[in-house]
Formats: C-alpha cells, sequence, structure tokens
C-alpha cells in the first residue's frame, strides 16, 4: 500500500472503507506530516483532539456500515469559513482568537459527509490577494520552490494539497482565489457558478463574487469535494441558487454522446479567447497551454477561436466593484460586537478609527479606502455605476462566446508563481496579475485550473478552463478526460 | 484626475480609518496609480446598459428572497457575545457617546 498522504481522496476512502487503514490513522499520520512541513506555512493552527475526535465518529459510523464518497477522509478548511469553538481569523489580526458561535455551511455539509477537518489553512487577509503574502500570519510558500508564492488568496489549501499534507481541501474564489494558486501550485481546482455553495459563514469579501470551491490532486477528486459541498441554502444565504444538489462527477470518465472510447471528447468545441494568448502570456506558460489544447484535440475536442473583448476591463471593473463590496463588508469591524478593540482611545470614533487602523493590513486599508472613495457622493455613478454596467458587457461577451463552443480554455494566470517578495508593495502589478481569472468571477461562471506542465525553473501551469452557468459536470468530464491522458497531476514537487 | 492628500484624509475619514502622513503619502501613490488604469473605463459606450449587481441574473430571473418573519434561531447570546472585546451583563461596552 501506498503511503497515506500519497494517496488521493478517492483511494483513502477507499482504503478507510476496505479497513486497510482508518480514519483516526490518516488524521495523526496527516497531522504529522503537517508539522514535518510546518515551515511550508499552509496551516494556520491545528486542533488534534478535535480531528481525531471527528476521525473516531467517523470510523464509528464506518464501522456501523455507512459509505460515502468522504467518510473518514481528512480535508481542511481555507480560514475563511467560520467553525465553533475554534478560532477563525480570516488571516487577520481582526479577527485574532476569534471563536464563531456557528459552523459555515460549507464546513456543514462536508463534516456531514464524513469529512474529518485538521482546521484553518493560510490565506491572504480576508482573502484579498494573490500571493498569501497579506496574510497577517505570515507567508506560505510554494513546495515546488519555497523561495516563490503559492499564489492566492487561498494560498494555504494550494500548498497543503500540492505538498501531501491533504488530499484535498476547501478554497474561496472571488476574483481568481483558487484558480490561480491551484495553478502556481499544481494542483487541480475548481470554482463553481456563483450561488452554488453558500456562502452562510464566509467570511465576507465581496458578497457578489465570493464563491467557494475545492482543491484536490485530481478532477474526480474536486468533483467527489464540490458534490458534498455545494446545494441551496435557502434560507440562510439570499444569493444561494435555487437549483437542486447535483452529483458534478456524475460524467466523470463517460464519453461525451455520440463519442468513443478512444476519442471521448469528439463533438466537444473548446474556444479560446484570442485576448488570452496576446502578448500578455509569458512564453513559459503558453507553451504547455498550447501542448494541453493539442492533447484535447487528440481526444477529439475541436478547438474555435472566441474573442472576450473587455478582458482587459476586467481589471479596473472587479477592482472597483470588489473592493466597494469590501468596504461595505467590513465595515461590521468596529471593534464593538467582535473583533479587535484598540487598547488605548479618546472616544467612540477614535476608538473605531485606532481599532480598524491597528488590525487591518495595508491591502485591506487600500481597499477600503478605495471602496469607501467610488461608493461616496459624486462618485459613484463615475466609478460603482459604471463599473456594474460594463460588468454586464462583460458577461454578454461570454455569452456570445458560448454560441460559438461549449468550453473556453486559455492560461489560468499570465506567469508562473514569481518571488516572495516581488510585486509585494505594488497592488496595481498584483491587481494585473488577475487578468484571466477576473473575466469570469465577474459573470458568475464556473472555472477550474487543471495542471498542465511546467514553465520556467520547473514551476507549474495551469490550464483555466470555464464553462457556462451550471457546466461544472461537463467541466469536470472535459478537465478528467485530461487527466486520463496526461501525468501532470499526478506530478509531485521533489522532497513532498 | 488626481486624488490629493486631502481627499485621502477625507475618505479615510468616511472609512473609519486613521492613516499616518507617511501612509497617506503611500497610499495617494498607489490610489492614483490604480485610477490611472480605472480612467480607462470611460472610453466604454454604456448607455443604455443596465447594471449588473447579480452576475447570475444574464442566466435567470433573479429575485431576493423573502422569508417569514418568525423566529427561526435559539436565544445564544452568550456564544455570540464570547469574542466582543467588552460585555457587561449581557451588553455590549462602548466609550460614553452622551453625556
Amino acid at each position: 500500500m501506498k503511503a497515506l498522504h500519497e494517496m488521493g481522496v478517492a483511494e483513502l476512502a477507499q482504503a478507510i472503507a476496505d479497513k486497510k487503514t482508518s480514519s483516526a490513522e490518516a488524521t495523526q499520520h496527516l497531522l504529522a506530516r503537517a508539522k514535518q512541513h510546518q515551515a511550508l506555512g499552509a496551516y494556520l493552527s491545528f486542533n488534534e483532539d478535535a480531528s481525531l475526535a471527528q476521525a473516531r465518529a467517523a470510523d464509528e459510523r464506518l464501522a456501523a456500515g455507512e459509505r460515502t464518497p468522504l467518510l473518514g477522509v481528512p480535508i481542511a478548511h481555507k480560514d475563511i469559513f467560520v467553525t465553533r469553538d475554534f478560532p477563525s481569523t480570516a488571516g487577520s489580526k481582526m479577527l485574532e482568537g476569534y471563536q464563531s458561535p456557528f459552523d459555515a455551511t460549507v464546513v456543514t455539509k462536508l463534516a456531514q459527509a464524513g469529512a474529518v477537518s485538521l482546521r484553518q489553512l493560510n490565506c491572504d487577509e480576508f482573502a484579498m490577494g494573490g500571493s498569501n503574502q497579506n496574510s497577517a500570519y505570515g507567508l506560505a510558500h510554494n513546495p515546488w520552490d519555497t523561495t516563490r508564492v503559492p499564489g492566492g488568496s487561498s494560498g494555504g489549501t494550494a500548498v497543503a494539497v500540492a505538498a501531501r499534507l491533504l488530499p484535498a481541501a476547501t478554497g474561496t474564489d472571488t476574483g481568481g482565489s483558487i484558480r490561480q494558486p491551484a495553478s502556481f501550485c499544481g494542483v487541480t481546482g475548481i470554482k463553481p457558478t456563483y450561488g452554488r455553495c453558500s456562502r452562510y459563514g464566509m467570511v465576507a469579501f465581496a458578497s457578489s463574487l465570493d464563491q467557494a470551491g475545492a482543491m484536490a490532486r485530481s478532477a474526480a477528486d474536486c468533483a467527489t469535494l464540490l458534490t458534498a459541498m455545494a446545494g441551496p441554502d435557502i434560507d440562510r444565504d439570499s444569493t444561494s441558487l435555487d437549483h437542486p444538489a447535483e452529483d458534478y462527477g456524475r460524467l466523470l470518465g463517460r464519453p461525451r454522446e455520440g463519442a468513443t472510447a478512444a476519442q471521448p471528447l469528439k463533438g466537444l468545441r473548446i474556444g479560446l479567447p484570442k485576448e488570452f494568448f496576446g502578448e500578455g502570456v509569458a512564453a513559459d506558460v503558453l507553451a504547455p497551454v498550447r501542448a494541453a489544447l493539442t492533447e484535447y484535440e487528440k481526444l477529439g475536442a475541436t478547438l474555435v477561436e472566441v474573442s472576450l473583448p473587455r478582458t482587459e476591463l476586467a481589471i479596473p471593473v472587479y477592482y472597483i466593484i470588489a473592493p466597494a463590496e469590501a468596504s461595505s463588508n467590513l465595515s461590521r469591524f468596529d471593534g464593538v460586537k467582535f473583533g479587535h478593540r484598540a487598547a488605548k482611545y479618546d472616544d467612540l470614533l477614535d476608538m473605531y478609527k485606532k481599532s480598524r487602523s491597528e488590525a487591518f493590513g495595508p491591502e485591506v486599508q487600500r481597499r477600503i479606502i478605495i471602496g469607501t472613495y467610488v461608493l461616496s457622493h459624486g462618485y459613484y455613478d463615475a466609478y460603482y455605476l459604471k463599473a456594474q454596467q460594463i460588468r454586464r458587457l462583460i458577461a454578454q461577451d461570454f455569452q456570445q462566446a458560448f454560441m460559438q463552443c461549449d468550453l473556453i480554455a486559455g492560461p489560468a494566470a499570465p506567469t508562473v508563481a514569481w518571488a516572495i517578495g516581488e510585486k509585494a508593495d505594488d497592488p496595481v502589478a498584483n491587481y494585473l496579475a488577475d487578468i484571466f481569472t477576473l473575466p469570469g468571477s465577474l459573470a458568475g461562471l464556473p472555472g477550474m485550473s487543471v495542471p498542465a506542465g511546467f514553465g520556467a525553473g520547473g514551476l507549474p501551469v495551469g490550464l483555466q478552463l470555464m464553462g457556462n452557468y451550471l457546466k461544472e459536470a461537463e467541466l469536470l468530464q472535459a478537465a478528467h478526460a485530461f487527466q486520463q491522458a496526461t501525468d501532470w497531476h499526478t506530478r509531485a514537487p521533489a522532497g513532498f | 484626475m488626481s486624488l490629493t492628500l486631502q481627499d485621502i484624509g477625507r475618505i479615510a475619514n468616511l472609512a473609519r480609518l486613521e492613516l499616518d502622513a507617511e501612509h497617506s503619502e503611500r497610499m495617494l501613490a498607489q490610489l492614483n496609480g490604480f485610477f490611472d488604469i480605472v480612467e480607462r473605463m470611460n472610453a466604454v459606450d454604456t448607455t443604455g446598459v443596465e447594471p449588473l449587481a447579480h452576475p447570475t441574473a444574464v442566466m435567470e430571473d433573479v429575485a431576493l428572497r423573502l422569508r417569514p418573519d418568525v423566529v427561526s434561531e435559539p436565544n445564544a447570546r452568550e456564544a455570540n457575545q464570547k469574542s466582543a472585546p467588552a460585555v457587561e451583563r449581557g451588553l455590549f461596552l462602548v466609550p460614553k457617546v452622551i453625556e
């Protein structure tokens, strides 16, 4: 039997069900491994007693004859999902030691499915960032080259899955925070259609964009997690989609209608937005992406050129809308009901200001300032409203493109992972790096990053796949077919 | 259009943030760099375009749901106040507001 940490979700669940190991043993093994690699900065904290209690409960459910695809499998949550009785920080000093009185819906659903939680994973503060350098609790390191960033904001998630500390974990994606770190760390990640997963208990950043998703070492394992996480949460999340829960893995390994086993994707039209293949993409990213597309042709797919003409505009549009919503969401942190309160202040107003200025990091403050400005009297129409109008045009561009294709493909990010410290004090450079993930986020479309090879320095490159609304199963089918024909997703960084 | 230090001070006050001189200077430079990109939005003709607040409204009609106005949660005051900075007898404490 291979080492427990080398197993994916399906393998580990099978080994546990076959009594080759137990959930408690797997949990202990992965806790020990996480501590052995603590220098990677993937985790913010542990609670071994709680994790082992969950594992023993899963073993009891197994002993009683219960079987689910996640029963007993250790996972962990990005520290954006609040959980009862353990600290939930959102990577911010503002929430240091915060004890949530309730569990996020996603946490509850995965626990019901039998997954064991190894606690919280590092992330950029309030999920704002693309390098994990904005976490108030330290850097996370890319296991492919520990001098490089893992991407963000779900940096800890990507590191943990890539370094074989976990078979899978949750993340959130507001403007690319699952797809970009998945690309940088060579793991598979999916962000479903906006509203598929409940936002209840996800610390809010930009409510019209925030969406939970999963990372794992295969599309099949992502499907398993997503199936357990997603589903309507009508009473608790006002933007939860009112569509029944689905088995997102139902099309895996099945040829498309009219296709063959040798060419399972025959008839699939993959749209390549010409704006995703221009000068802005590094050559070492473009080569593996092109090679992956050639592989898709071998699997029967046809490639068609499409256009998303407002791709560049997605940057200002997103960085108006997301900070506007963030400034509103983060106004709840006033040092009264929860969160940090300054030790010294003159009066109530001074207490608000000092508490917030002490506890929010620089990027969060920057976004609050941008958001406050674009929503302020006299500027709302010129910035916020204008951005929301262009947002509709961007979403319509996708619908135009989907008239010519079934899926859209391109790079997930214009470069491989950059060096720690690079771009650290240059917010605009960071914003520009999000160019290929922002359009799909603004449109609320499902998207994935699938390992597609390596660029300069042996750093992973992800192929981004985007589908139309509610087409997660088709996306996962296409990603799975690629992973049946290639082995990029199985590669592990040296030493892990 | 360029922001000034005065603008930064005004916005920071609205946002209930306190920026010292050094932070204000840096924020000003970064924001002006950012708004250079934002100005590109002006070139887009959005006459008659309905703003998109809810992304999946492109796919289907989205109406904000209302739920019945009934008590759905048990009283969990202690749990809810566990992380409050200052609480006394179930009340949140704040500095004196009215003399």
